[in-house]
């Protein structure tokens, strides 16, 4: 009864288009930021750090990057693994040439790199669109990962070819290197990914945003109208990769602090990321949360389920997983193609004519 | 009409209509063998509403689409206030200020009929991407700036209760008004319909008809329309090109194109014998 709009008069058209136009919404938004910040970090330990926190919001900022492209500028992209290996590697060559420089200014730097090459690599999407597009993004991805691997300087000419993350600190706290804790790992994603899931917001429901969509829904009709495709859609390539790259940077740096590139960037990572905005919803920075908790909870719930409580195999219920995250694709792209986002909308927009629908 | 001199004329009803806004000079346009249009000129005159109209395949579209951008002619010069433009993309000719809309409605049917009609403003909002992902100082005054011209346009056009509703759940004659909101919100110096009342019925034709006129009379919008219902065209228009096979075969007043004998035989038929 007190999700309404009911009584809420908006009196400037700044209030009018807020992100949480229902007040519930916006107290319901401000406790869970509050319960992120002050309430989890106390209780984490590193098992639900390492298991399902830090990666999901790492995840979680790739979707968000892939979303703008994909969900938002209708530009499909394979190439988020890729991405997210340049982020990485930017980030490894910059922490170990300029030590002593701000962790946080590299991170932020790999994405601007990122975004770089993402640019570079969107000069087909003013060619090509759709399937083709999508073939040449996944030429990226390939090209990217042999890259890495093929060229000793990116890697430092470390014998097993392989990048490890030395320690560094912000604000007097180790964020990478072993001696981290979960708290701290979780707190530095954590912050970096509500800053930039603001800006995401702020960028898509604005001017630049609106030219996105508009090349997304017709690119025709956006042409008519004054977008020039070619800054729009190189615009959505470059703040789409940034976000992919700073992703990339925090997945090697935080998370994982070694990587070998093929392994933690290879194609099933740009798969990954598509799967979770498909079930997350395509165009909403929402479905890109929903999507990235949805798939990196998944296999940790039936693994509890599976293994623990019915005593299964392990490598059958790994593939149980995999038969389940195909099937739910399917069933997405067939029944709700905009994903858990718009049953999320639906819910509301029942909500509120609930009890009374008529 | 040979009567009016380069300082404009007069209407009937007694409108003042400025001089020339367009002018197309000798345009030729060709599809490798297929000569769309052929050799046309005409004018299109400040505060004007001018009519293009003609048979199937007559190169109608062709036009707008040359005017538009859309097409280069291989012939010809097109003339804007004055300047000759040179082959331009779509979306420079937007920012010239013109603005259309299409014959199979082009809206946006992701968004909402509000973010429809905003992307109309684009051309109007200057703030750079940082000022937009911080959502602060000119990107947001410049949001609520240009959102209270969209909500006049709205209020004009009668759309308000459906402003947050998703265009692709709308039925199609208001679709047809969202996207002549669309093209109203940019402001357009000059304004093309192409079929503005295709497959609506006789109520919708009459409030599209109202609200063209209206747009005419209240921001002085020049108007440049193709239609085919030939009661529409005749009651609305100023003056009326009618063109025949790409060819120009007429060109004046409703009146004047009424009783020329090339019109009425491009229409009713002629008997070969």
């Amino acid at each position: 009864m007190f999700y309404r709009e009911a009584g809420d008069f908006k009196t400037s058209y700044r209030d009018d288009s807020q992100t949480f136009p229902i007040s519930f919404d916006r107290w319901r938004y401000y406790a869970v930021l509050i319960v992120a910040f002050g309430v989890i970090p106390f209780l984490i330990n590193d098992y639900w750090a390492n298991a399902l926190l830090v990666p999901f919001l790492i995840y979680a900022i790739a979707a968000i990057g892939l979303n703008i492209l994909t969900g938002y500028c209708g530009q499909v992209s394979l190439g988020t693994g890729g991405f997210m290996a340049v982020g990485a590697y930017a980030c490894y060559k910059l922490m170990t040439a300029f030590p002593d420089v701000s962790i946080l200014i590299h991170v932020l730097l790999a994405g601007g790199v990122t975004a770089l090459v993402g640019v570079l690599f969107g000069l087909p999407s003013l060619r090509i669109k759709g399937f083709y597009l999508a073939v040449a993004t996944l030429a990226a991805q390939f090209f990217l990962v042999w890259l890495f691997n093929k060229v000793p300087w990116f890697y430092n000419y470390s014998a097993s070819g392989q990048i490890s993350a030395p320690e560094r600190t912000f604000l007097g706290h180790a964020v990478t290197g072993p001696a981290t804790t979960a708290s701290a790992k979780y707190l530095f994603c954590l912050a970096i990914l509500v800053v930039l899931a603001w800006l995401a917001r702020n960028l898509t429901r604005g001017t630049i945003g609106r030219k996105w969509m508009a090349i997304r829904d017709m690119d025709i009709a956006a042409e008519i109208i004054g977008v020039n495709p070619l800054t729009a859609k190189l615009s959505a390539f470059a703040v789409s990769s940034f976000f992919v790259g700073v992703s990339g940077a925090l997945f090697f740096a935080v998370y994982l602090g070694a990587v070998e590139v093929g392994e933690a960037f290879g194609i099933q990572k740009s798969f990954l990321v598509l799967f979770m905005i498909i079930i997350g919803g395509l165009g909403s920075i929402f479905g890109s949360f929903a999507g990235a908790a949805f798939l990196v909870l998944l296999p940790v719930v039936l693994k509890v389920i599976g293994v623990d409580l019915l005593g299964w195999p392990t490598d059958i219920v790994a593939h149980i997983q995999l038969v389940i995250i195909g099937a739910l694709i399917v069933m997405f792209l067939i029944l709700e193609p905009h994903g858990l986002a718009q049953l999320w909308r639906v819910a509301k927009e029942k909500l509120r004519l609930w009890p009374f629908p008529y | 009409m040979n009567d009016m001199s380069t300082e404009g004329y007069t209407t009937a009803d007694g409108r003042k209509i400025g001089g020339v806004l367009m002018e197309m000079k000798n345009i030729t346009l060709r599809f490798g063998g297929v000569v769309a249009i052929k050799d046309i000129s005409f004018d299109i005159r400040e505060g004007e509403i001018r009519a293009i109209i003609g048979p199937n395949g007559a190169g109608k579209s062709s036009m707008l689409n040359v005017i538009s951008g859309f097409y280069v002619p291989q012939e010809g010069e097109v003339w804007f206030r004055g300047y000759r433009r040179g082959p331009m993309r779509p979306y420079q000719v937007a920012r010239l200020g013109i603005a259309r809309t299409f014959q199979n409605i082009a809206l946006f049917e992701g968004m909402s009929v509000l973010d429809n009609i905003m992307t109309g403003r684009l051309n109007h909002m200057k703030s750079g991407m940082l000022a937009q992902a911080l959502w602060w100082g000119k990107a947001e005054r410049e949001e609520s700036e240009n959102r209270e011209q969209v909500e006049k346009i709205i209020d004009f056009l009668e759309i308000q209760n459906i402003r947050k509703t998703p265009v692709g759940r709308l039925p199609y004659g208001l679709k047809k008004r969202v996207e002549l909101a669309r093209a109203l919100a940019a402001e357009p110096k000059l304004l093309l319909l192409d079929e503005p009342m295709a497959g609506m019925n006789v109520e919708e034709k009459e409030d599209m008809s109202r609200f063209i006129l209206d747009v005419n009379d209240e921001f002085g919008t020049t108007i440049a329309l193709i239609e085919h219902d030939m009661g529409v065209v005749m009651d609305l228009s100023d003056r009326v090109v009618v063109m025949d096979y790409g060819k120009k075969i007429g060109d004046g007043t409703p009146d004047e194109v009424r009783r020329n004998q090339d019109v009425i035989d491009a229409y009713l038929g002629v008997a070969h014998d």
